[in-house]
């Protein structure tokens, strides 16, 4: 894992001061590039700000790169300007489609994983390496139903993608947890096969009970802690794979900075725990 | 099926409530119809904050629903959503009881563009001041990139804005006149005061390239009164106008 990049955290506009005054060691800062996307005006400066004192990564959330059609040109123009300008430890977009026929679905829509859609995506990963000019980290997104037409298993999916793009994975380990408990697959089992060496970021956020179905359909809300199953996981997987990156991702029911900070000490401890074992055996 | 096709069914499904099919056939598909929804709704009440506590939040939601039925996003920046927001309102059949809705939503895009706008120095009265008499007849100055105005005839849509963004009560002590406002963002922070005609008229003239000169007739044809030198000083110390003669794209 990079030297600098332990827990982060996902960088709301209400916590701008406090993610400028704070000096923990390691810490990091994820924001959606789309929210940057700007002429002029103070975004740009608060986002350059907290850059010179933390390493940012821009995760976008409307490249659509799982949609038959290339992502938009003038959006791949603007991500890479940002990129440019914010020079971020990490760039990552999600395994999902958001855009079609010229309307935008805020949303990360699934798609069958058939033939041709690993031919297309792997074609829009390439085309959005390029004009990025980096190797980017493609995310597991939540899955809520059961779809027909896929030729691929998710992980093969995904370590096709790996292979064909030279591209890396952001493994959101509460999507893992969240689409196993929706589709009825093992979460641990899925995760011991995912290919470590291509994970570049590691995702951990809180979920839901659909108010209709309760447990029997999870919701990846991002707006709750980090719950104690995912957690689970989390340590298991770094225990194979070894540290990586990890954000914790809170987007609603946002509380203090420094409850987040607090959950991102646990994700830090965790690391730690992870490096010196990895250290300890040969 | 081939991914456009799959793709097509279920962009389609995710507004139509007896989507044909079993994808949508599935309880669970409502996730994606509920998060599609939610987010374009959000992306309305934080775009329109002023109209949303105007007619509270409830009124508010089931009024941008029916908008982003009719008007979905186009633009993966949901920051720039809403740009037909104003005339939706002003068609929209529920809202003719509040004439001056429509403004409101105007002054809240005014505000976000002013926000997100191209950074540029804001011309001032001393460079005006270092101009010869001949010179300044001649000079054109154009709006700032972040200045934003908009006249209301048939409302006091500036007073109810900025009563409503500075948590200030919308007591009966409200004058019934038309009102225009000026959103100016020298530097980070947005700035807006009330304009009258001329304001408006003088900005409309300097959008359009015209002479200070030219612009100065403009203000006078809409308000014979006006006060040029205190009109001018007033959008130089707002950060109106700027000396860049070039026109700043949209981005």
């Amino acid at each position: 894992m990079s030297a600098l990049l332990s827990a982060g955290l996902g960088l709301k506009p209400a916590h701008y001061a406090n993610a400028l005054a704070c000096a923990a060691g390691g810490l990091w800062f994820e924001v959606h590039p789309e929210n940057y996307m700007v002429t002029g005006g103070p975004r740009l400066r608060w986002l350059e700000a907290v850059r010179t004192v933390h390493p940012v990564s821009l995760h976008g959330v409307s490249l659509s790169l799982a949609g038959a059609a290339p992502p938009d040109a003038a959006h791949l123009r603007r991500f890479a300007a940002l990129v440019r300008r914010i020079e971020p430890a990490l760039v990552s977009e999600h395994l999902a489609w958001s855009a079609f026929g010229g309307r935008q679905f805020p949303d990360l829509l699934p798609f069958p994983r058939s033939h041709e859609a690993l031919h297309r995506i792997a074609a829009n990963i390439d085309l959005a390496q390029v004009a990025l000019g980096r190797r980017i980290a493609i995310e597991n997104p939540s899955h809520y139903l059961h779809i027909d037409g896929h030729d691929w298993d998710e992980i093969d999916f995904l370590s096709e993608l790996v292979r064909r793009t030279g591209c890396g994975l952001l493994l959101d380990v509460n999507n893992v947890h969240v689409s196993a408990r929706n589709l009825g697959f093992d979460a641990t089992s899925w995760l011991k096969r995912i290919p470590g060496a291509a994970v570049m970021e590691i995702h951990l956020a809180g979920h839901t009970s659909d108010p209709q179905f309760g447990d029997a359909l999870l919701i990846d809300s991002h707006d709750a802690p980090v719950a104690p199953e995912v957690w689970a996981l989390y340590r298991r997987l770094i225990a194979r794979i070894g540290p990586r990156p990890t954000l914790i991702e809170r987007d609603g029911n946002l509380p203090a900075f420094d409850t987040l900070l607090a959950e991102s000490f646990i994700a830090a401890g965790e690391l730690r725990w992870a490096a010196d074992a990895a250290e300890a055996s040969p | 099926m081939s991914l456009h096709r799959f793709q097509a069914d279920f962009a389609s499904a995710l507004f139509d409530a007896d989507a044909p099919g079993r994808l949508a056939a599935q309880p669970a598909f409502a996730v994606y119809r509920n998060t599609v929804m939610k987010g374009c709704i959000d992306a309305l009440q934080a775009n329109f904050p002023s109209v949303a506590r105007l007619v509270g939040t409830e009124w508010f939601r089931a009024a941008a629903a029916l908008h982003v039925a009719a008007a979905p996003p186009r633009d993966g920046r949901m920051l720039r959503y809403g740009d037909d927001f104003a005339d939706f309102l002003a068609g929209f059949e529920p809202a003719r009881q509040l004439p001056w809705l429509p403004a409101v939503a105007r002054l809240d895009r005014c505000w976000t563009e002013a926000h997100v706008a191209a950074d540029a120095l804001a011309a001032d009265t001393a460079w005006l001041a270092g101009l010869t008499p001949e010179a300044l007849g001649e000079v054109r100055l154009a709006p700032h990139p972040a200045a934003r105005w908009h006249w209301c005839a048939d409302a006091p849509v500036y007073s109810i804005w900025q009563r409503n963004r500075t948590g200030v009560a919308l007591d009966e002590d409200l004058d019934w006149y038309g009102e225009g406002a000026l959103l100016t963002r020298p530097g980070d922070t947005v700035l807006w005061r009330a304009a009258d005609l001329a304001d408006c008229a003088f900005l409309d003239a300097c959008a359009a390239g015209e002479a200070l000169g030219a612009a100065a007739a403009a203000a006078w044809a809409a308000r014979g009164d006006a006060d040029l030198s205190a009109l001018l000083a007033g959008l130089l110390n707002a950060g109106a106008l700027t000396t860049a003669t070039e026109p700043t794209a949209p981005s």
